[in-house]
């Protein structure tokens, strides 16, 4: 090894040590768990090795309720909260007055706790003996018949989870998009302007693709981010999860570890690397539409 | 098509919130621009050209003022109604498009009669692209071009849908001297062929000279003086344009008349007819000095610098402005390098006499 390279392993040491071993080793720690049949937390002893605990968690329906609700939940907020954001954002982009409060509003979302949000969503939907929420108040006043969100049939239990995402993750985006908005060269506008182009033709043909890279890099975090939600849910339907009908794949991982019916952690392990190659799978797809659509605009 | 600019004045409201006052941009604009000529907009920065420009292409809408493009007033119009092509000075290439793409989306926005087909974009965007010379160069997308090659995809777009007017603002200021020359050139000979009326915008004099039919000379948002470039350069109109047009700039003393004589300092330089005694600012030329042992004008010697076929004296004088005197003067003088003095005798074409206060020109 020459003097430069060991050079630059010297300098990539405390990386590598810290991602090591809180990423690393965990990791292949999850592995193992993972393989091992029958294991004992009090003893710390196993029976033996194989694919036994896949093969329970994919047949356990509350796993399956799980994976299901968590691609509900992917598939409808990552597109509906970036499409709002954007439209949001262009909005905010061509006001002038009152954009800083506007943009603050927009943001405060952001920097509110989700239990806080959750408790306000709570008082919106919950149908109490004493109200029946101010959402049902609404659709009374409209003739239409109550439905209890938190506690009713699951496309309205589904529909407030979705809500409450949506609402969460919007200020982060609405803030990633407008200043991507604001970096695109003002003198492509005068250009299209002076060419005579329309609005909308503006919008697809210029400021889209440049701010492409921007969108890609939302989507493919909502959808991490999306794949990984448990304590939006637990803000809302509590933590029994698994009796609201409403639990996530890291939701089944944690009552596998910790919940009522805990202490499993192989099963734990097994459904939490299923996880990993469900988002890592998504992930690599992204990248590859992001490359064949030829996004590099705005990176030059 | 010739272009009438009327009384063209635009008053941007204070960056500053707190002043009041509105920034005068371009104050009172009068021009008529002859049909099929190019003329250069030239002047400092911050003095209005762009502004001007925007208001031609209709970026911008004039606070006061009328806009005729022939004898149609296009004032109220918007940019697409006019028929202007334009250039910036960051090109603004779309850079997710390809030079082909970027040359047809000006077509592409046309509706109703006008409308294209595919074909027909395609060859009108060859045509133009054929005219600056980028056939080969189609299908890269900016990034993978040269400063020249992105500039000429610019001026294929502004061209493209043969507009009545095109404009340039700064067309030039990104690339290096050689091309800039080249570029500059490659304008000339794309405005003589197109016969497009044409204002270009520049800060640079010695481009405005080289390739304009006529020059205005802006500052402050006034206009100073719209005239031949020669012109400009023999005849200025005031002491600003005379001090902003010329390389190396012309040298500027104090001076005065007494009994039909001017003074420089002490030294009696020439006679001068028709202008009462007084004091005056003498404006001379670099090519005005005339070094002669027996010369009235005494300066001290600087230093002497050969550039190229030109030989210049470096100088000064106890009445100049400025930190020094620079002359231009023919090679074969004799000239001393070593001397502390150098004394000359001053031409008078290249000399101009203006009024210290208000910078009009009293004589010559
Ligand atoms: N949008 C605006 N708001 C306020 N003032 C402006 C605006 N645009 C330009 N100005 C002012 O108007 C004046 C003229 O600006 P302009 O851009 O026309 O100058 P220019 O001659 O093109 O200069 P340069 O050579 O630097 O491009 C400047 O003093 C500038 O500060
Ligand atoms: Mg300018």
């Amino acid at each position: 090894m020459n003097k430069q390279s060991l050079k630059s392993w010297l300098y990539l040491l405390p990386a590598i040590l810290f991602l090591g071993v809180f990423m690393v080793y965990p990791l292949f720690d999850v592995m193992i768990y993972s393989v091992e049949e029958g294991y004992n937390f009090a003893s710390q002893s196993y029976f033996g090795v194989g694919r036994y605990n896949y093969s329970y968690v994919l047949r356990d329906p509350y796993f399956l309720q799980a994976l299901k609700n968590t691609f509900i939940l992917v598939i409808i907020t990552v597109p509906v909260s970036t499409g709002i954001a954007l439209l949001i954002s262009v909005m905010l982009s061509s006001v002038q007055k009152l954009r800083d409060l506007f943009q603050t509003v927009f943001f405060l979302p952001y920097v509110t706790n989700t239990l806080a949000v959750g408790l306000v969503f709570m008082i919106l939907f919950k149908k109490t003996p004493y109200t029946d929420g101010f959402i049902n108040l609404i659709i009374h006043a409209f003739g239409g018949a109550g439905v209890d969100f938190i506690e009713g049939p699951y496309w309205a239990k589904m529909f407030v989870m979705c809500f409450y995402t949506v609402w969460v993750v919007m200020p982060f985006k609405i803030l990633i998009l407008t200043s991507a908005l604001a970096s695109v060269d003002q003198n492509l506008y005068k250009a299209a302007k002076v060419d005579g182009t329309p609005a909308f033709r503006i919008f697809y043909k210029i400021t889209l693709p440049m701010i492409s890279p921007m969108i890609f890099y939302l989507v493919i975090t909502g959808f991490i981010g999306a794949f990984k939600a448990y304590s939006d849910e637990v803000a809302i339907f509590g933590t029994d999860l698994n009796a609201a009908g409403m639990n996530t794949i890291v939701g089944y991982v944690y009552d596998m570890l910790y919940g009522d019916s805990g202490g499993y952690p192989s099963f734990a392990a097994a459904a939490a690397l299923i996880l990993f190659a469900i988002v890592l799978t998504i992930t690599c797809i992204n990248l590859l539409v992001q490359q064949k659509a030829g996004v590099t605009a705005g990176v030059s | 098509m010739k272009i009438v600019l009327e009384n063209l004045t635009k008053l941007y409201p204070n960056r500053n919130k707190k002043i009041k006052e509105e920034v005068v941009a371009v104050n009172n604009f009068c021009f008529e621009i002859p049909d099929g000529k190019l003329i250069g907009l030239l002047g400092p920065s911050g003095c209005g050209k762009s502004t001007t420009l925007n208001m031609i292409c209709g970026l911008e809408k004039p606070t006061e003022g009328r806009i005729y493009f022939g004898d149609d007033d296009v004032t109220d119009l918007p940019p697409e109604n006019r028929g202007v092509g334009m250039v910036f000075q960051s090109y603004a290439l779309y850079p997710h498009l390809t030079a082909r793409q970027n040359i047809m989306f000006p077509l592409e926005n046309l509706k109703g009669e006008a409308k294209l087909t595919k074909e027909e974009m395609i060859a009108k965007a060859e045509e133009a692209a054929k005219l600056v010379q980028i056939e080969r160069l189609l299908d890269r997308k900016p990034s993978e071009m040269s400063g020249g090659q992105q500039q000429r995809v610019a001026i294929a777009r502004a061209l493209v849908k043969r507009p009545r007017v095109l404009l340039l603002d700064e067309p030039l200021s990104n690339l290096d001297a050689r091309l800039r020359l080249q570029t500059r050139e490659e304008i000339r000979r794309i405005q003589r062929e197109t016969g497009i009326t044409t204002v270009f915008v520049t800060h640079d004099q010695e481009e405005a000279m080289s390739i304009s039919d006529q020059i205005v000379v802006m500052e402050a948002g006034v206009v100073q003086q719209i005239a031949k470039p020669q012109e400009v350069y023999d005849n200025p109109a005031n002491l600003f344009v005379a001090k902003f047009l010329g390389t190396p700039p012309i040298n500027v003393f104090k001076g005065q008349v007494k009994g039909g004589a001017l003074y420089i300092g002490e030294n009696r330089v020439m006679e001068v007819k028709g202008i009462a005694d007084r004091p005056v600012t003498v404006g001379i030329r670099p090519e005005g000095f005339v070094p002669d042992a027996d010369g009235p004008l005494v300066c001290g010697q600087i230093g002497v610098e050969v550039m190229g076929r030109d030989t210049s004296i470096v100088a000064k004088h106890p009445a100049m402005e400025g930190v020094q005197i620079r002359t231009i003067v023919s090679s074969d003088s004799v000239i001393d390098p070593s001397s502390d003095t150098v004394r000359f005798q001053v031409r008078p074409s290249k000399t101009i006499l203006f009024d210290p206060s208000t910078g009009a020109v009293l004589g010559r």
